[in-house]
């Protein structure tokens, strides 16, 4: 079914970059349930501008997988109109740079009519949204602003970092019953592959996941961040005998405060690590929140590792914004040497 | 203005076949057509208007080789939309403002922006945004039909200053009239009637969506009536047609006569032969068929053959005219590939001043650059 589907290490598992999950995933859900439906700029017969929806029109037609006009209001506008009639629809954005003409049908409507009508209608349905730069991309193309849907209550929010996650995370965002965006960091779409299981299965939007574990201190991260943020705390393992536990949180809202508390209980230090810009940022909710949960385990200030206060430049200094293994190894050290 | 549409053949694209009110001037090899009136414009108007077209030609070629070559980032061509490009360019005047999209390189150079200019961005530099205080263009849009509105607000300004000798052109695509944006932006343009055209660059495709999963009207210029302004199609890869038109609605855009109202719509009815992008490949939703019927009313060719009917070129002046264009292509090119930037780029222009916690950020990093080298920033991509 997935075209592109390489290694078979084993009949049950096939070996998939984390945009063929994404698309495995959809496919999966396509075939178990008729009322998923895929729309969006793109997606049908050219298979997304990633290649997310590759092969899904073939497969399921042009009722299942629906290339609509070229309006993202529109879009959104019309899931939320679509999901009142029991559909399970699946909206691309195809950029998160290029979400903002829906941003009134999301926070205003997707996000509320479930409080609204207190309780008697809802919205499900599954926001997907390429985001995130380091890919040369053009003015637009590589935003990372999050935050704007954290703080929209109503709404999840989920960003996987493994084409495992991607697709079990997939999963439980089209069986919730509640509007999710689901952002994926398209710097790692095709950066590396991994088994993932060819029958359904969830990854639960309550959990962050531990990629890492250590005792020195707690670095949480999510989305094409978590590789730095990996390197990073194994460089410094071999180089400062410095052990960072490396926290990824998949769902960034709800967050799951108590993963994230009680590595903090433990290590007593905390850096954040997003590609978003500083101010603002997730990564403010992040560090109030482990204050409130858990000060008296506080050993150093905690520090915030992240994009400037300043647009996403061209690509020729994307490298400079975003951050690096190096920024993020120096920004642990100056927490754990406090 | 309108005339029937001359064509019959089968070969003819549908869109430009079926048409009942398509502006022509040239036929698809660049012969008058019967009963049209060719524009009243110099022998070094025209000239100029073919140079122009000719270098947007070899521009694009160029560019989309070196992006193939990894020496640009991704690149929107215009080959086939060159000819309406600059013909609507130099319809205005030098106080006019021109509203380009990411696929306008040739009608910003027409409208004063340097060659250098449009390559810097695509280097990655923002540097080619930059725009000179005697050049009235706007850098380019990228999200689709924002600048409908505001085009219509600077034209609103100039109206309520009373500036009506400065028009504004806004350029936009097909795909554009989906948004909600362009909408908004017609709607106050008809009800404040301000000096505005609006040019839909109706090339049949926004990436992989045709226009007919755009709109189920029947052509683009007719959804002017329900804003209350004028709406015109014309043949876009007509070069003299698309001049035409365009001069006529920003003359009546500054100085509408009685009764007549000041924004226009026009639709240039033309076809993008290439991918959407360097990134696309069209041969996944579109037949090769439809691009050859297209390919025969190329602007280039028609422009060419109408000039030397007309004895205004002839093929010494043809050579010389691609000799300069092709030094002038790789001048441009070697400068652009001179430009640098300093990461300190990052946090200027965000603010008229640098805020003190952005030139934190900034320090922050080039303390980390005296520390490490170069290549340790690039880990990120790996
Ligand atoms: C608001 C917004 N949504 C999506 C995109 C992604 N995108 C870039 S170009 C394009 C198609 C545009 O088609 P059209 O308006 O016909 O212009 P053309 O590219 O054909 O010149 C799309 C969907 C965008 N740039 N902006």
């Amino acid at each position: 079914m997935s075209s592109t589907a390489s290694t078979q290490t084993q009949q049950n598992a096939q070996s998939l970059t984390l945009v063929e999950a994404i698309q495995d995933g959809l496919y999966t859900e396509m075939a178990q349930d008729d009322s998923v439906v895929v729309l969006g700029e793109d997606v049908g017969k050219n298979g997304g501008v990633f290649r997310a929806t590759d092969q899904l029109y073939e497969e399921f037609g042009e009722d299942r997988v629906i290339d609509t006009p070229l309006a993202e209001a529109g879009i959104i506008g019309a899931s939320i109109g679509l999901a009142q009639t029991g559909m399970k629809p699946v909206p691309e954005m195809q950029f998160m740079g290029f979400m903002y003409p829906a941003f009134d049908q999301i926070v205003s409507h997707a996000a509320r009519l479930r409080s609204r009508s207190q309780g008697q209608y809802s919205v499900p349905m599954v926001i997907r949204a390429p985001y995130g730069g380091g890919i040369r991309a053009p003015e637009h193309h590589s935003e990372s602003k999050e935050a704007f849907f954290v703080h929209e209550p109503g709404l999840k929010v989920v960003s996987p970092s493994t084409p495992y996650d991607a697709k079990g995370l997939l999963a439980a965002s089209i069986h919730d019953p509640d509007p999710v965006i689901f952002l994926e960091p398209k710097l790692i779409y095709r950066a590396f592959r991994e088994d993932v299981p060819t029958k359904p299965y969830e990854v639960s939007l309550n959990e962050a996941a531990i990629r890492r574990e250590g005792s020195d201190i707690s670095v949480y991260t999510w989305g094409a961040m978590t590789r730095p943020a990996l390197i990073a705390a194994e460089n410094l393992h071999q180089s400062h005998d410095i052990d960072v536990e490396v926290i990824d949180l998949r769902t960034l809202s709800p967050l799951d405060i108590e993963t994230i508390t009680e590595s903090f209980k433990k290590t007593g230090r905390a850096a954040i690590v997003h590609e978003a810009p500083k101010t603002g940022g997730l990564g403010a909710e992040i560090a109030t929140t482990i204050q409130e949960e858990a000060l008296v385990h506080q050993e150093a200030p905690i520090k915030r590792i992240a994009g400037f206060d300043a647009p996403m430049p061209l690509h020729s200094l994307e490298d400079y914004y975003l951050p690096q293994a190096v920024r993020i190894q120096d920004g642990i050290r100056e927490t754990v040497d406090f | 203005m309108n005339m029937k549409n001359e064509a019959g053949s089968k070969d003819v694209p549908a869109a430009v076949r079926e048409d009942s009110e398509l502006v022509q001037i040239l036929d698809a090899e660049g012969n008058v057509l019967p009963q049209a009136s060719v524009p009243d414009i110099s022998d070094r108007q025209l000239l100029e208007l073919y140079e122009t077209i000719k270098l947007a030609r070899h521009f694009d070629q160029r560019a989309i080789s070196f992006q193939r070559q990894g020496r640009l980032a991704t690149y929107a061509p215009m080959t086939g939309q060159e000819g309406s490009q600059v013909a609507t360019s130099l319809a205005l005047a030098e106080q006019d403002w021109l509203f380009p999209t990411y696929r306008e390189h040739a009608a910003k150079y027409a409208h004063g922006m340097d060659l250098v200019s449009l390559f810097e961005p695509l280097r990655g530099y923002r540097d080619g945004y930059a725009i000179p205080d005697d050049v009235n263009v706007m850098p380019e849009y990228i999200p689709i039909a924002t600048q409908v509105p505001q085009a219509m607000g600077m034209a609103w300004g100039h109206k309520l200053q009373g500036k009506t000798d400065t028009a504004v052109l806004c350029h936009l695509g097909d795909g554009a009239t989906s948004e909600g944006d362009f909408h908004e932006g017609l709607n106050f343009a008809g009800v404040f009637d301000v000096p505005a055209v609006f040019v839909c660059n109706n090339n049949q495709w926004a990436i992989s969506v045709p226009r007919e999963r755009q709109t189920a009207s029947e052509t683009i210029a007719e959804k002017a009536q329900a804003y209350g302004i004028d709406g015109v199609r014309v043949d876009g890869l007509d070069p003299l047609a698309v001049y035409k038109v365009a001069s006529e609605a920003l003359a009546k855009a500054r100085n509408p006569g009685p009764g007549e109202r000041r924004p226009t719509l026009i639709e240039s009815v033309q076809y993008r032969f290439g991918a959407h992008t360097t990134a696309d490949d069209p041969s996944v939703y579109r037949d090769e068929s439809e691009e050859e019927a297209w390919r025969d009313r190329d602007p280039v060719d028609r422009i060419e053959t109408y000039l030397y009917n007309e004895g205004i070129l002839d093929s010494a002046l043809e050579s010389e005219i691609q000799d300069s264009i092709e030094q002038e292509v790789s001048e441009a090119i070697e400068t652009a590939e001179q430009t640098e930037a300093s990461p300190d780029n990052i946090v200027e222009h965000v603010y008229e001043d640098v805020p003190a916690r952005l030139e934190e950020q900034r320090d922050e990093l080039n303390r980390l650059r005296e520390k490490y080298d170069e290549g340790a920033f690039s880990e990120v991509l790996e």
